[in-house]
């Protein structure tokens, strides 16, 4: 240390500090070795805080307030000059023993631990002082060559020791000690609050686009009709309310066994039977051209046996007829009778299908064998 | 003979043929800076016992006064954080305004008890604020006055 003062003064003390940190700015910025994890650190932050002013802040500032980015600008810019100072400051390392000192403390423990036999160990090297009435042990530091103030420690990344040693952070790249420590609780304390801050605009800057769209607003209508077990159409007629004060007979006066009865009630079948098969030749069927749309609509040969095997699980009867082969099954896509349900949608055969189709499935199977 | 050190390069070039008494770091109340009493036995013959106390007492109040947790430090610690710390950038704290003061002590006390006993007193801030180093000059002048550069040129690195 004393060549600085002797020699032409061009180099600084930093340059021959032992340890292993880093120092910039020609010795203003004194960092850990590994500055890989910090400089992720501050990409995240802020990456993330550029998006949130980019995307965020211009639909905010105009529809809320323009103190949303205002904040935000300044609870970012205090947590990156936070990070900085944790990162960048001195946590409180300890000088190293310069030689007179160091010979003087091996005096001292030597002449503590009075005569060691040779071949044995010699003691450790420990201090005991006394401290608010409680006996406190310093340690020697074998590195640093000095007993090391009581709550320093060694960090053997640095390989300094440092006081009121907190922990070595490589998400700032540096040790936390005395002299950093409140910079980084207050580095944690602002990056939650930005944190907390960020998403909460996020939350209401999306829940004011879908308001806007209206999903939500549709949503919350739609909630509130399943509530009361209305239909829309009811609503808007104002069937159940208004003029007349009739009361809603379906409503279970209940909003758990409303909603219970629209989304968990029973799945109630399909009575179209649409992939039901065309049978032809059957009186009172509908007319040709009504059998042949139907017919046209049901699909490919191939798929047929599988699918009016389905189509026919109230006539259980006529699956095995069915299922046996495609030559059958082209004879009824011709035959414009059909004993279906699917004659159901030409007006005539609507009502008294069921019994017919029931009386008329049997011959029609007949036909096709 | 009384030699006059004009600068600190004579005085480290003497003091290194000289002995050095460290005066070790009192820890009975904590972790606060303050320095022991105990007058080593080797400056025994060199200085007065009541000098040295007063000396070591005096620092130990400065030391104090540098890192009480008062009225003054809350305010200035609450300031600092409302600036983003931004502000120590340029203003001095207070525990550099009292070092500053320490630096001062030590330089008279140096010229006037110290340097005609033959004895230099370094600034603990030197030592990683961890001992008082008393260099003893053994065969050279023993009434030599110190100059004022070993305090200010070595906190210029901090």
């Amino acid at each position: 240390m004393s060549t600085v003062m002797v020699a032409k003064k061009v180099k600084r003390k930093w340059e021959n500090l032992p340890g292993k940190n880093t120092f910039c700015c020609d010795g203003r910025v004194m960092m850990a070795r590994q500055k890989g994890v910090f400089y992720l650190t501050l990409f995240l932050i802020v990456g993330t805080c550029a998006l949130f002013f980019a995307f965020e802040c211009p639909y905010l500032a105009v529809n809320l307030s323009p103190a949303i980015p205002a904040v935000g600008a300044v609870l970012f810019l205090f947590v990156v000059a936070m990070l900085f100072r944790t990162s960048f400051s001195d946590p409180g390392v300890l000088p190293r023993a310069l030689p007179e000192e160091a010979t003087f403390i091996e005096m001292e423990i030597e002449a503590a631990n009075g005569n060691v036999p040779p071949g044995q160990r010699p003691p450790p090297r420990i201090r005991n002082v006394q401290i608010n009435n409680q006996i406190v042990k310093l340690k020697y530091c074998y590195t640093c060559k000095i007993f090391r103030p009581p709550r320093a420690s060694h960090c053997s990344i640095c390989d300094n020791c440092v006081e009121r040693f907190d922990h070595h952070c490589p998400w700032v790249g540096n040790c936390v000690g005395k002299r950093n420590y409140r910079y980084f609780y207050l580095f944690t304390l602002s990056l939650s609050l930005l944190t907390i801050f960020i998403f909460a605009f996020d939350i209401v800057h999306m829940v004011m686009r879908s308001v806007d769209s209206g999903f939500v607003g549709l949503t919350g209508f739609h909630t509130y009709l399943i509530s009361l077990n209305q239909t829309t159409n009811e609503d808007i007629k104002g069937s159940w309310s208004g003029k007349n004060r009739v009361q809603n007979p379906y409503s279970h006066r209940n909003f758990m066994k409303n909603c219970c009865e629209v989304l968990c009630g029973p799945v109630h079948p399909s009575v179209l039977d649409r992939r039901g098969l065309m049978l032809e030749g059957l009186p009172g069927s509908t007319n040709p051209t009504a059998a042949l749309t139907h017919v046209s609509k049901s699909k490919n040969p191939e798929a047929q046996p599988t699918k009016t095997k389905a189509e026919h699980g109230p006539d259980d009867d006529v699956k095995p007829d069915v299922s046996t082969s495609t030559t059958d099954i082209s004879g009824l896509e011709k035959s414009p009778s059909s004993s279906e349900p699917e004659m159901l949608p030409s007006p005539q055969d609507l009502p008294p299908e069921p019994p017919r189709d029931n009386t008329d499935c049997a011959p029609g199977k007949e036909d096709t064998y | 003979m009384a030699t006059e050190f004009h600068t600190l390069q004579e005085m480290q070039h003497s003091a290194s043929l000289a002995t050095k008494v460290f005066i070790q770091r009192d820890y009975s109340e904590g972790t606060v800076c303050k320095f022991q009493t105990k007058f080593p036995s080797e400056l025994d013959s060199r200085v007065e016992r009541t000098l040295f106390e007063d000396t070591v007492k005096t620092l130990n109040n400065f030391y104090a006064e540098a890192e009480k947790i008062g009225g003054q430090s809350y305010l200035e610690g609450c300031m600092a954080c409302a600036t983003a710390y931004v502000i120590f950038l340029c203003m001095e704290t207070r525990y550099e305004k009292v070092l500053k003061k320490i630096s001062r002590y030590i330089l008279e006390q140096n010229e006037k008890i110290y340097a005609p006993r033959g004895l230099l007193i370094t600034d603990p801030i030197e030592r990683g604020m961890r001992v008082i180093e008393i260099s003893i000059f053994e065969d050279r002048s023993s009434s030599g006055s110190s100059s004022g550069s070993s305090s200010t040129s070595s906190s210029s690195g901090r």
